[in-house]
C-alpha cells in the first residue's frame, strides 16, 4: 500500500515541471540565439550590402571595366570610370609589405614568448600584446601621418611621405599583435612530450623549436598568417591616413596608393544615396566581403585541421 | 655473455630463471666492468617538497638495471635528473652527484653531448608530428649526418631493430603520430636507438603496449645489452624478474634496496618490503 502511494508521488512529481526546468529552457532559448545571431547578421549584411549594390552590379557593371581599368574617375560628370584595379593593387601591395614586417615580428614574439619566456615575463609580454593589439587604428593611422611621414621624407630623401611603405609598416605593426597571439596559441598546443622526445635526443632549444615544434604548429602558424591578411585587407583608417589616398598602380614603395576600404570611407559620405557612384562602392563592399570571408574560412580551416590531427 | 642472456626466453618459470640468469653471468660481469651510471647522495625536491632523497647507486657497463617500485617513489624523477632533463621543471632542484662515465654531469659545458648518448623511452609513446623515416632520421640529421643513403641506412637498421621495419616499411613518409600506441612506442625505440646511445632509459614503456608486442620489446632489449647499458623503470615486477640483471627498489622517495634481481626474487632480501612488493602484498 505503502509503495503505491510512494509511487503516485513520484509520479507526479516527474509530470510536473518546476522553476528548474523552465528556467533552463529559457537560457537554452537565449544561447541558441546567441549562437545563430552571427549567422543572421552575416547573412543579414550581405543581404544589405547586395541589394545597395544590386543596381550596378547587375547593370552598368563590366568584368572588363571594374577588374582590370586601373582608372578610378568617379567624379567625371560625363564619362565616370570604376576601374579598382590601382585600388586592389594598393590593398594588395600594402598588404604585402604589411605581412612582410608583421611575420618576422609575429614568429619572433611569438616564439619566444611561447618557448623562451617564462614565469612573470611571459604573464607581462603576453598582456602587452593584447594590449598593442587593442590600440585603435585612427592611432596608428596618426603615427603613420605624424611620425612616419617625416621620417622616410628625411630617411630617403623622397617628396612625399606617405607611401606603400608607410602603410605597410603601420599595418605590419598593427597586424603583428594579433598574429602573435594566434601563432603563441598554435605553439602552446604543441603537447610538451614532444618537446621532451627531441630534448632526450640531444637536440638543443633552437633545434626543438625548429625542428619539432614549428612542424607541428605549422597549421595554426599559417592561420596566423593569414588572419593577418584578412586584416591588412580589412584596415580602413590607418591605411587611409597613413598611404597618401592616391589612385596609383605602385612601381616602388615610395609611391601614394588608395586601398579599397579607404576608398569607400572616404567617398561614401559625398555621394548621393543610390547613385550610380554609391552602387560602385557597395559593390567594393561586396567585394571586399567575399574576399575576406574566403581568407578568413581558409585560416578557419586550417586552424581546424590543426585540432583534428 | 650475451648469446647466453638473449637464449634465456622462456622467463615464465622461476626454475629456468635463477638457473641461467640470475645469479652467476652477472655477478661476474660486475667485478671486471666499471660503472656505466654512478649516482652519489642524489635527493631531488620539487618547490622543496622531497621526491627522492639520499639515492646511491652504480650501473654497470652492459647490464640491465631495473628500478621497480609503486606510483611516487620516485623512479621518474631519479630518470629525469640522469640525462640533466630536470633543468625544464620548474621549482626541480637535484642535490648530490651523477656520475657518467666517471664524469660529473653537473659541471658538463654542453649538456646536448651528454643526452645525445643517453636514449630515453618514455611511458607513452611519443611519435614525433614528422613522417616514420624523419622520425627515425632526427637524431642522426642532428649529429650532422647529411647523406641520404647514410640516413636510409640507419633507418632500417634501427626500425628492423625495434621490431618495426616490417610494419612500416612501404609507408614510411606517413605521419609518425599516426601509428597505434605499440607500434608508436616501438617507434620511440627505434629512435632512442638511431642516437647509437651508450645508456638506454626506458620508463615504464610497456604501459601504453599490448602483451604481445611488450614480450617483442623485451626480446629486443635482451639483444640490446651486448651494446649498451639499459636502465629499466618498470612497474611491473614480473618484467624486472625477467630481464633486470639488478634490480633496485625505490618507495616513498627512498631506495629500499639494491640487489641481484635472482636473489631479490627468492627471497633474499634485506628489507621486508622488498620482498612484500615483489610477492604483491602491497603496490
Amino acid at each position: 500500500m505503502e509503495t503505491r502511494a510512494q509511487n503516485q508521488s513520484l509520479a507526479a512529481e516527474f509530470d510536473r515541471r518546476n522553476m528548474d526546468w523552465y528556467m533552463d529552457k529559457l537560457v537554452q532559448v537565449l544561447v541558441f540565439m546567441g549562437g545563430i545571431s552571427a549567422i543572421v547578421f552575416i547573412i543579414g549584411i550581405f543581404a544589405f550590402v547586395t541589394m545597395e549594390g544590386a543596381g550596378f552590379l547587375f547593370d552598368g557593371f563590366s568584368f572588363r571595366e571594374f577588374f582590370l581599368s586601373e582608372y578610378w574617375e568617379p567624379s567625371d560628370e560625363d564619362d565616370p570610370e570604376y576601374g579598382i584595379l590601382a585600388l586592389i593593387a594598393g590593398t594588395a601591395s600594402v598588404t604585402g609589405l604589411a605581412m612582410v614586417v608583421a611575420i618576422p615580428f609575429s614568429l619572433g614574439a611569438a616564439i619566444f614568448i611561447g618557448e623562451f619566456a617564462t614565469g612573470r615575463t611571459r604573464e607581462f609580454l603576453k598582456v602587452l600584446v593584447e594590449l598593442l593589439a587593442a590600440i585603435p587604428s585612427v592611432v596608428w593611422g596618426f603615427i603613420g601621418l605624424s611620425i612616419m611621414n617625416p621620417l622616410i621624407i628625411e630617411l630617403f630623401d623622397v617628396p612625399v611621405g606617405l607611401t606603400v611603405l608607410n602603410a605597410g609598416i603601420i599595418l605590419g605593426l598593427m597586424a603583428a599583435p594579433i598574429m602573435t597571439s594566434i601563432a603563441e596559441d598554435a605553439l602552446k598546443a604543441v603537447p610538451d612530450r614532444y618537446r621532451e622526445a627531441a630534448e632526450a635526443l640531444g637536440a638543443t632549444r633552437w633545434e626543438v623549436i625548429f625542428k619539432t615544434v614549428i612542424p607541428a604548429a605549422k597549421n595554426g602558424l599559417l592561420g596566423a598568417v593569414l588572419l593577418g591578411v584578412g586584416r591588412g585587407f580589412g584596415e580602413t583608417m590607418a591605411v587611409l591616413m597613413a598611404t597618401g589616398h592616391s589612385v596609383n598602380i605602385p612601381g616602388s614603395l615610395f609611391d601614394s596608393v588608395r586601398a579599397l576600404t579607404a576608398t569607400i570611407a572616404a567617398e561614401l559620405g559625398e555621394t548621393a544615396v543610390g547613385s550610380e557612384h554609391y552602387q560602385v562602392l557597395f559593390t567594393i563592399g561586396i567585394f571586399l566581403f567575399v574576399i575576406t570571408f574566403i581568407i578568413n574560412l581558409t585560416a578557419d580551416l586550417i586552424v581546424r585541421g590543426v585540432k583534428n590531427q | 655473455m650475451v648469446t647466453m642472456a638473449t637464449a634465456q626466453s622462456i622467463p615464465e618459470s622461476p626454475a629456468s630463471d635463477s638457473e641461467s640468469t640470475g645469479a652467476s653471468e652477472p655477478r661476474r660481469l660486475s667485478e671486471t666492468t666499471p660503472a656505466k651510471l654512478a649516482v652519489k647522495d642524489l635527493t631531488i625536491s620539487y618547490a622543496g617538497t622531497p621526491a627522492l632523497s639520499d639515492v646511491s647507486l652504480d650501473v654497470r657497463e652492459h647490464e640491465i638495471f631495473g628500478i621497480i617500485g609503486p606510483a611516487n617513489a620516485g623512479k621518474t624523477s631519479f630518470l629525469k635528473c640522469l640525462n640533466l632533463m630536470n633543468t625544464f621543471t620548474a621549482g626541480m632542484e637535484v642535490e648530490g652527484q651523477i656520475l657518467f662515465n666517471g664524469l660529473d654531469t653537473h659541471r658538463l659545458k654542453n649538456v646536448y653531448a651528454l643526452r645525445s648518448r643517453i636514449g630515453v623511452v618514455f611511458p607513452l609513446p611519443v611519435g614525433l608530428p614528422l613522417t616514420i623515416y624523419e622520425n627515425v632520421a632526427l637524431s642522426p640529421r642532428l649529429r650532422g649526418v647529411k647523406n641520404k643513403a647514410d640516413l636510409d641506412v640507419v633507418v632500417e637498421r634501427c626500425l628492423t631493430r625495434a621490431a618495426l621495419w616490417d610494419e612500416v616499411k612501404d609507408r614510411l613518409n606517413s605521419l609518425g603520430s599516426l601509428l597505434s600506441g605499440g607500434q608508436q612506442q616501438r617507434l620511440t625505440i627505434a629512435r632512442a636507438l638511431s642516437q647509437e646511445p651508450e645508456l638506454l632509459m626506458l620508463d615504464e614503456f610497456s604501459i601504453a603496449v599490448d602483451p604481445v608486442t611488450t614480450m617483442r620489446i623485451e626480446e629486443v632489449l635482451m639483444e640490446l645489452r651486448s651494446e649498451m647499458t639499459i636502465i629499466l623503470v618498470t612497474n611491473l615486477v614480473q618484467q624486472a624478474r625477467r630481464l633486470a640483471d639488478r634490480t633496485a627498489f625505490f618507495l616513498e622517495g627512498k631506495c629500499v634496496e639494491i640487489g641481484e634481481t635472482g636473489a631479490l626474487f627468492e627471497g633474499n632480501v634485506q628489507d621486508q618490503r622488498t620482498s612484500d612488493y615483489i610477492e604483491g602484498k602491497f603496490g
